[in-house]
């Protein structure tokens, strides 16, 4: 058994902004409105950084700043582990145009933008952290490979931990292969210390993943891998003890214990 | 950490198939390098291409993962019975009980490049049959090995560029620890691609000729293709002899750079410092260094002070890039390999290509092979974004005599 505590939260998504917002719909306080995710620029990078900075970046560093903010703890010691499930679409399309033409030729910054650890790269730039950090990818299942990677950063000596897990769209012609259709990104400030913040404990399960009952919110989470943590956030809103399964691998789904 | 028994371990590279090959090799001191004329590429640069990746076939059920990546992939795991004994070990732990963690870069995105050749003249749509899950997504690689293999457990790709099948160690070891796994496929494999031939050349730091690591006038890398595999479990008590060991696993960020290293290599020295500290080891205890050495300026020149500031001079070190070339998201692996066969041969194998070595590096580099006991070895690998891994293998008969 795994487990940690929830000392932050961020969350950025189509008609979401912010975790305090999140949590009232997530309650069923205030209505879901769906609307274009808005990708607030990274104001922690420095000006050559953030004029390089795409979509993909904006995301991660985004849902990261407001977890980090929420957990009132310094980003420059954390661990961070960054769960994406495909990558900076629009650089990779830009590369394949750029390399399907006559002349190939690729610009250097959408070149160091298109590795899959490039918000890695720019978060550590951005808070000076030095701590270990990776980048890892698990298709669908790539919320709960992170989650799993930051529990164990934390059994294994971590103090606290950013998970970051975001997707942005990919445009045409990739779009209609993977059809993610706004950008989506949760981010959790997780402590190894059992005080503070909320319990949170993981085991492997064979049940299916929880479901939300709002259709709206429910589409959110089937469509986008990153928003498969919905479950665990609406429990997580509503400050009670309980138990959701998130989605992981086609085998095995993961079940997670919340205790306020 | 507690120590991993790395129980089988296989590559496939430019250098050759399996680790015969690839010893001899070694041993032979052969550059895999040759002028690039890489599937249309226009470029001034040497490349380490694996000869036969595109004979391979995949075996029928796994069609649909056909490209590049995982065909090089299933070259490697067809090495030293590679498969054969993991699906024993699946067999003896259970299919849930084993985990596959896979670094790769670039993955199979050679497909979407030509399928992006191929797009409908009208619609711009990509040709019929492109496979984005199975083929392009960083995760397509692991999910091959994953289904090649018979695994259940947990699987996850490292994405984290030039570290990435290093990390795959570390986060094998951690999950091990834990207990949720009792063994683990780890690995990398990056192919040949026009993304990351024409990415390093728009950086500048692709090499006209074959790189020449830690040589005064060193002018880029060569990048490379390769797959490594190895086969984890605890270690017990139950290796011996020349077993392979992994000791420890030492991770950082720079922090200071997308594409350049921090300039005196404070980031490798930390990944190092913590290799040794979580093998519990100092630094005297290392007894040669495979170095991350690329080959561009910047690259070597960091290494090298943050390799002199924690071991000073006297620990003989090299790049095998010189050989293998660069094989980005597979050179973790493929080097761990290479210090497994080290180890195991007592050979320091001398870093080729290097004429002059760079007197303003404050290193033991070796351009010749060397023939030495070895008990204890350190791999590097650094990433862009300033991702930085180093892991500490040892025989298991030096181990145990401490």
């Amino acid at each position: 058994m795994l487990s940690a505590q929830i000392l932050g939260v961020g969350v950025l998504g189509p008609g979401l902004s912010d975790w305090q917002s999140t949590a009232a719909v997530l309650r069923g306080e205030a209505p879901y409105t769906a609307a274009p995710s808005v990708l607030p620029p990274p104001a922690a990078l420095p000006p050559a950084e953030r004029r390089r900075a795409g979509r993909m970046v904006r995301l991660a560093l985004g849902v990261g700043a407001q977890a980090v903010a929420d957990a009132g703890v310094p980003a420059a010691t954390l661990t961070a582990v960054f769960a994406s499930s495909s990558g900076d679409g629009d650089t990779c399309h830009e590369i394949c145009l750029a390399l399907a033409g006559a002349e190939p030729a690729i610009s250097p910054t959408r070149f160091h933008n298109s590795v899959h650890n490039a918000a890695a790269g720019y978060w550590s730039i951005a808070h000076g952290c030095q701590a270990p950090s990776t980048a890892l990818c698990a298709l669908d299942a790539s919320f709960g490979a992170g989650l799993l990677e930051a529990l164990l950063q934390l059994r294994c000596g971590a103090e606290a931990v950013l998970l970051a897990a975001y997707d942005v769209d990919y445009p045409p012609p990739l779009r209609e292969h993977r059809p993610i259709p706004d950008a989506f990104g949760v981010a959790l400030v997780l402590g190894a210390a059992p005080k503070g913040g909320t319990g949170l404990q993981l085991a492997f399960t064979q049940e299916p993943a929880s479901r939300l009952s709002d259709p709206a919110l429910e589409a959110l989470r089937g469509a986008i891998p990153a928003a498969r943590s919905l479950p665990l956030l609406q429990l997580l809103s509503h400050r009670l003890q309980g138990c959701v399964v998130l989605d992981y691998l086609p085998e095995q789904s993961l079940q997670l214990q919340l205790t306020p | 950490m507690d120590a991993l028994w790395i129980r089988h371990f296989t590559a496939a590279s430019a250098l050759g198939l399996g680790c015969e090959a690839t010893r001899a090799a070694l041993q032979s001191g052969r550059s895999a390098l040759a002028p690039c004329s890489f599937q249309g590429a226009q470029l001034r640069t040497w490349v380490g291409e694996v000869a036969g990746v595109d004979a391979v076939r995949l075996p029928a059920a796994l069609a649909d993962y056909d490209c590049r990546n995982n065909r090089l992939a299933q070259l490697a795991l067809s090495q030293d019975g590679f498969a054969e004994l993991a699906r024993e070990r699946i067999a003896r732990w259970g299919a849930r009980r084993v985990g596959v963690f896979m670094g790769t870069s670039t993955s199979g995105v050679r497909e979407t490049e030509i399928a992006y050749r191929q797009r409908d003249t009208q619609t711009g749509a990509l040709p019929p049959g492109f496979e984005y899950r199975r083929v392009h997504n960083a995760f397509a690689l692991t999910d091959y090995v994953r289904r090649a293999l018979g695994t259940l457990g947990p699987a996850v790709t490292i994405c984290t560029a030039c570290s990435s099948s290093a990390k795959v160690f570390a986060a094998a070891q951690r999950m091990l620890a834990a207990d949720l796994i009792d063994a683990a496929v780890v690995g990398g494999v990056d192919s040949l691609c026009l993304t990351t031939l024409y990415g390093f050349q728009s950086l500048q730091l692709t090499a006209p000729g074959p790189c020449r690591p830690f040589d005064r006038s060193r002018d880029g890398l060569s990048i490379s293709e390769a797959a490594g595999f190895a086969w984890l479990e605890r270690a017990g008590d139950q290796s011996e002899g020349s077993d392979i060991l992994l000791l420890g696993a030492g991770e950082s960020s720079d922090a200071h750079h997308m594409s350049s290293p921090h300039p005196e290599g404070a980031g490798a020295r930390r990944a190092m410092q913590a290799a040794l500290q979580a093998a519990q080891l100092d630094a005297r205890d290392v007894d040669y260094i495979n170095l991350h050495g690329t080959g561009t300026p910047s690259n070597d020149a960091a290494e090298a002070r943050a390799v002199h500031a924690l071991f000073g001079s006297a620990v003989p070190c090299s790049s095998t890039k010189g050989a293998s070339g660069h094989a980005l998201g597979a050179a973790g692996a493929l080097e761990a390999v290479i210090c497994a066969l080290a180890l195991q041969a007592g050979l320091m194998p001398g870093g080729l290509n290097t004429r002059e070595p760079d007197e303003s590096l404050p290193v033991h580099y070796l351009t010749a092979n060397q023939r030495a006991p070895l008990a204890r070895v350190l791999s590097n690998s650094f990433g862009f974004g300033g991702a930085n891994c180093a892991l500490l293998f040892a025989r298991a008969d030096a181990a145990r005599s401490g």
